[in-house]
């Protein structure tokens, strides 16, 4: 068979899984008075679509900011805005302005799902589909695997496609600017980056490792000569996108002041929900929102967060290839996710995204860490009612990538690059680390199934109504400290030569 | 990947198993209230009653077996959700019904699994070990637990078709394999369980009676009459009355034969369905309409004259033809007779082994889905699912099966007529047609070209009919005046390419050539 036919039913296949996903309920349904991002995301199409631009960001008396007021930078504004305009030929009641606050119909989800669809069906998808087939080394049928796996990964279709967001927007933009370094092709890849930073402003858990390869490419080749050349190339792409997608608000400071405002929420606490981040975890130690203020929290966690990343940014810095680039994404969008302020459940997309691409080359530790960031997801879940997707979209994933990837067959030390740990613990040399990985990789597997129906069918008990949230979060937790730790140990070990990864093929 | 042929099976069933879940909240025909009607019944009622039940206007329409079935079902439907179970509680669809019935389909599908395995063991493969996706028995488990028309049947519109192709699958897999008596067995299970299946009961006994009760032939292939072994038709015979008796014998002592047998085969419906299977009827009704309207314009009849035939009107019932004559049941049965009786006559004179049968059976399907009469269009898939064996195998029955299978799935377009199911006819169409146009020219491509070019633009020809019957059509003006258009534009279109693909199967039946391998 040859490529092209794989590939189109892969992608088949996907669309699908994602459509049949989006039949199900979403954030909020049928729950006024806030509904929920579903409600969101129609709400801002209304307010884009009939308030003049410089009011979107401000709080008018056609524009209640605290009923879900517009907090994206202005790409999703403009998004909104476009699928406001067919909203608006095809049924006028979707956007009217007041009037269609909680409007729902059958009808409605579905132009709402077809937008998502399509925004991935043009930006997401085409990102995996190339990614794969030039950027991962290999037999063609292996790329088609590692793709068909990157585009089943259970967490972006839940959320996009069940509880409703368009985080295939902002994850396929950065994606194509992976993919446009990967090619060496750096102005357009920067571009396509600032694209997705406009976004998305969490984009920004992304965004050093960006800086850093392509500030250390510059020095690579040269800071005076050519290097340079590329900064300023690399630079002016930027600032150029930037200021063409906040052209509409430079022209008063307040309005853009107001939008950053809008963007960066630092007044709404450490952390909201059950969250598996660090301070939420600590939180059942220590009550940290209570001891501390709240400037001081926001310090500490900027504190931590910026020496999480540090080591793996001027790893990359010195040594700027697409190896540690990609090791670099997914160590920091972790370190943003474990440490910094402000942290949502769904955040964890950002780092899925950079494991993903990872798939290939290290399969068990990418795809067990992606199974744990769709379990820690969890409690969201539950709450939209997505439970029987769930269930479908992570068992066919976690079949499919250890069958398909071949994950548990090949799992020697020397696939699995824990060379480092035997140099950091001579004493563990004698032992299989290896099959130890395996094992803890089947009870890890163990406790989020048991977990997960536990959280599905018990009810919790009533002096401890958030026990199942809880232990979802702090058992997601352990294993993203865990993941974040060995990606840095691998990052910091020597790079694969390429003889052994052709061999791994 | 994984060599081991049971890894890539069992992924590809588990993979087709994952992919049904996706339907579950997805839209479902009244067959799914029809299903829910006789679950109630068979649960709350006694026997004696189940046949005379009429609450629901969905009255158990099915032979015994298929009751003792859904009796089956309704044990563990109890713990899901008890009241579904309820007579009068009709339309009744609570999150645990939906989640149960759909289940019980794709958890009762293992039989078609376990049968598509078999298939896949009994087909011969080539020498030399070639990659995992251009094997025959790949290719044909891909053609057979994929099979578009099963998942959109089955798991979105709801019925229970992929547990009773197990059967029938599974009982041809065992005629392949010599293994006449569960062949036999299983069949009269399946006629027990759906009566449907009776379309392809000529091929059982022609080919059972030939090439099982005579041990031997003579040195010309003809029938040597002292080999019959009265001792095999006993066993047969005794097989298939111990099954009926077994599903209709508490019917016969009750003495409600005749209310099971009114039940089963209701002729008060008309020729065609609402929706006009692609078959020679389709074509007729056509001819017939336009012979009427060209007789109006050249005032040869006069309109007041002709009866009101709204065919199209999604009427189940009778109507008259204005100019050809009117088809009546009989002349149906008669046509469908005598299209089968060559594919019987040649199997009886030139026995070609289990595969000449499997020929046979696909004939007597399609005999009976051209001419039959009130012929649902999901029929087609008891031709298209035999005839994926045959596909692999053999390069001119591939050419016939892509034909029949694109022209076949097409035609089910119309049973899912939601926006929100678009998406999912359409790609899984896509992905079906593009994995076996690919396998299939892979597979045979040491022998040339699989499709003749006229064939290549008639199928290029749907996916015109497509556009304009999915999307132009519903933006254009006539979508108000002529509502059923697109409907017969469709079955017209189709009935076209099955019947050239059921021609060319006969002409491959007559014409075989001798030198082909005999197998088993």
């Amino acid at each position: 068979m040859q490529t092209w036919s794989l590939v189109s039913i892969c992608v088949l296949l996907s669309i699908i899984a994602r459509w049949g996903v989006s039949l199900n309920s979403y954030s909020g349904a049928g729950k006024p008075p806030m509904f929920g991002d579903y409600e969101a995301q129609r709400h801002w199409q209304e307010v884009t679509y009939n308030l003049p631009i410089q009011e979107w960001y401000f709080n008018t008396t056609n524009n209640d900011l605290n009923y879900w007021g517009l907090d994206y930078p202005p790409l999703t504004a403009y998004h909104s805005w476009i699928c406001a305009y067919l909203a608006k030929t095809i049924n006028p009641e979707w956007v009217e302005l007041h009037k269609s606050r909680g409007y729902e119909s059958t009808q409605h989800k579905l132009f709402m799902r077809t937008t998502v669809l399509v925004a991935d069906l043009l930006i997401y998808i085409p990102a995996v589909v190339l990614y794969c087939l030039y950027l991962t080394d290999g037999s063609s049928k292996k790329k088609v695997s590692v793709m068909f796996c990157f585009l089943l990964y259970p967490g972006l279709i839940l959320i996009d496609y069940g509880h409703f967001q368009y985080n295939g927007v902002s994850l396929g933009f950065a994606l194509w600017g992976i993919l446009a370094l990967g090619l060496g092709w750096d102005v357009l890849g920067s571009m396509a980056f600032s694209l997705a930073l406009n976004y998305k402003q969490m984009e920004l858990y992304h965004a050093l490792p960006f800086f850093c390869y392509l500030l250390g490419k510059c020095i690579k080749t040269g800071l005076m000569g050519r290097g340079l050349f590329l900064l300023v190339r690399v630079g002016v792409t930027v600032l150029a996108t930037f200021a063409l997608c906040w052209l509409p608000f430079l022209a008063e400071p307040s309005q853009a002041m107001q939008v950053v405002r809008r963007i960066f929420p630092v007044a709404r606490g450490l952390f909201e929900d059950k969250v598996a981040n660090t301070w939420c975890s600590l939180n059942t130690l220590i009550k940290i929102r209570s001891i501390l203020p709240g400037d001081s929290q926001l310090y500490l966690s900027l504190a931590c967060t910026l020496l999480a990343v540090l080591p793996s940014c001027i790893r990359l810095l010195t040594k700027p290839t697409f190896w540690h680039f990609k090791l670099a994404l997914v160590n920091s969008s972790l370190a943003f996710f474990l440490f910094s302020f402000q942290v949502h459940e769904k955040s964890i997309l950002l780092a899925a995204l950079p494991a993903c691409l990872l798939l290939n080359d290290l399969p068990l530790m990418a795809l067990w860490f992606l199974q744990a960031s769709t379990f820690s997801m969890l409690p969201l879940f539950l709450k939209d009612g997505l439970l029987v997707p769930y269930i479908v979209t992570s068992l066919g994933f976690l079949f499919f990538s250890i069958y398909l990837l071949s994950a548990l067959d090949h799992c020697s030390e020397d696939k699995l690059r824990l060379g480092a740990y035997n140099k950091l613990f001579y004493w563990v040399l004698k032992m299989d680390l290896a099959f130890i990985v395996r094992w803890k990789f089947y009870i890890s597997i163990a406790a989020m199934v048991g977990l997960s129906i536990a959280a599905a069918v018990l009810i919790a008990p009533l002096h401890l109504p958030d026990l199942f949230p809880v232990l979802i979060s702090t058992t997601a937790f352990l294993h993203f400290l865990g993941t974040f730790i060995h990606f840095n140990v691998i990052q910091f070990s020597e790079p694969p030569s390429r003889k052994s990864q052709k061999k791994s093929n | 990947m994984a060599a081991d042929s049971c890894s890539w099976f069992s992924a590809l069933a588990v993979g087709v198993s994952l992919l049904k879940c996706f339907f579950i909240s997805a839209y479902r025909s009244t067959d799914f209230e029809v299903h829910r009607n006789w679950l109630a019944i068979t649960h709350s009622l006694p026997v004696s009653r189940w046949y005379y039940e009429n609450t629901s206007e969905w009255t158990l329409d099915y032979p015994p077996l298929f009751a003792w079935f859904e009796f089956g079902l309704s044990q563990v439907a109890r713990s899901f959700d008890a009241n579904m179970l309820q007579v009068e509680n009709l339309n009744y669809a609570s999150p645990a019904t939906v989640l149960f019935q759909r289940l019980s389909v794709i958890v009762t599908d293992v039989v078609f699994i376990y049968a598509a395995r078999e298939c896949c063991r009994c087909v011969r493969e080539p020498k030399g070990s070639r990659d995992i996706l251009s094997q025959p028995s790949f290719v044909l488990a891909v053609l057979l637990l994929w099979n578009f028309g099963l998942l959109l049947v089955d798991h979105i519109h709801f019925q229970y078709n992929g547990f009773l192709f197990g059967f029938l699958l599974l009982s041809v897999a065992k005629h392949l394999q010599s293994q006449h008596l569960q062949g036999a067995l299983l069949f009269a299970f399946l006629l027990n369980l759906k009566h449907i299946y009776l379309y392809v009961a000529p091929a059982y006994g022609v080919y059972l009676l030939r090439s099982y009760c005579f041990t031997q032939d003579n040195k010309d292939g003809s029938i040597r009459w002292s080999s019959f072994s009265l001792l095999r038709l006993l066993a047969l015979g005794a097989i298939v009355t111990s099954v009926c008796a077994l599903s209709f014998g508490p019917f016969i002592a009750m003495g409600q034969l005749p209310q099971v047998l009114s039940r089963l085969f209701p002729f008060k419906r008309g020729l065609c369905h609402a929706y006009w299977a692609p078959n020679i009827w389709a074509l007729y009704n056509v001819l017939d309409k336009t012979l009427a309207v060209i007789g109006v314009r050249l005032k040869l009849l006069k309109e007041a004259e002709l009866p009101l035939a709204s065919m199209t009107g999604g009427l189940v019932q009778e109507f008259e033809h204005s100019v050809l004559p009117s088809v009546t049941p009989t002349v149906t049965l008669v046509c469908t007779l005598l299209s089968i009786l060559p594919a019987a006559a040649s199997i009886w004179l030139r026995p070609c082994g289990a595969r000449g049968f499997l020929r046979c059976l696909l004939l007597c399907a399609l005999g009976s889905f051209m001419f039959g009469w009130h012929v649902h269009e999901k029929a087609i898939l008891i031709a298209i699912l035999p005839l994926s064996i045959l596909a692999v195998e053999n390069r001119e029955d591939a050419g016939i099966f892509l034909i029949l299978t694109t022209t076949g799935h097409y035609s089910l377009f119309p049973l899912l007529f939601t926006p929100a199911e678009l998406p999912f006819k359409v790609v899984l169409m896509l992905m079906f047609s593009i994995f076996s146009f690919t396998a299939l020219r892979k597979l045979h491509s040491a022998q040339g070209f699989l499709l003749h070019p006229l064939e290549v633009i008639y199928l290029l020809g749907l996916v015109a009919v497509a556009i304009a019957c999915e999307v132009v059509f519903p933006l254009s003006p006539w979508q108000q005046r002529l509502p059923f258009l697109p409907l017969l534009v469709t079955s017209v279109y189709c009935a076209m390419g099955v019947c050239y693909a059921f021609l060319r199967l006969y002409a491959s039946l007559l014409l075989q050539r001798e030198d082909k391998p005999k197998l088993l």
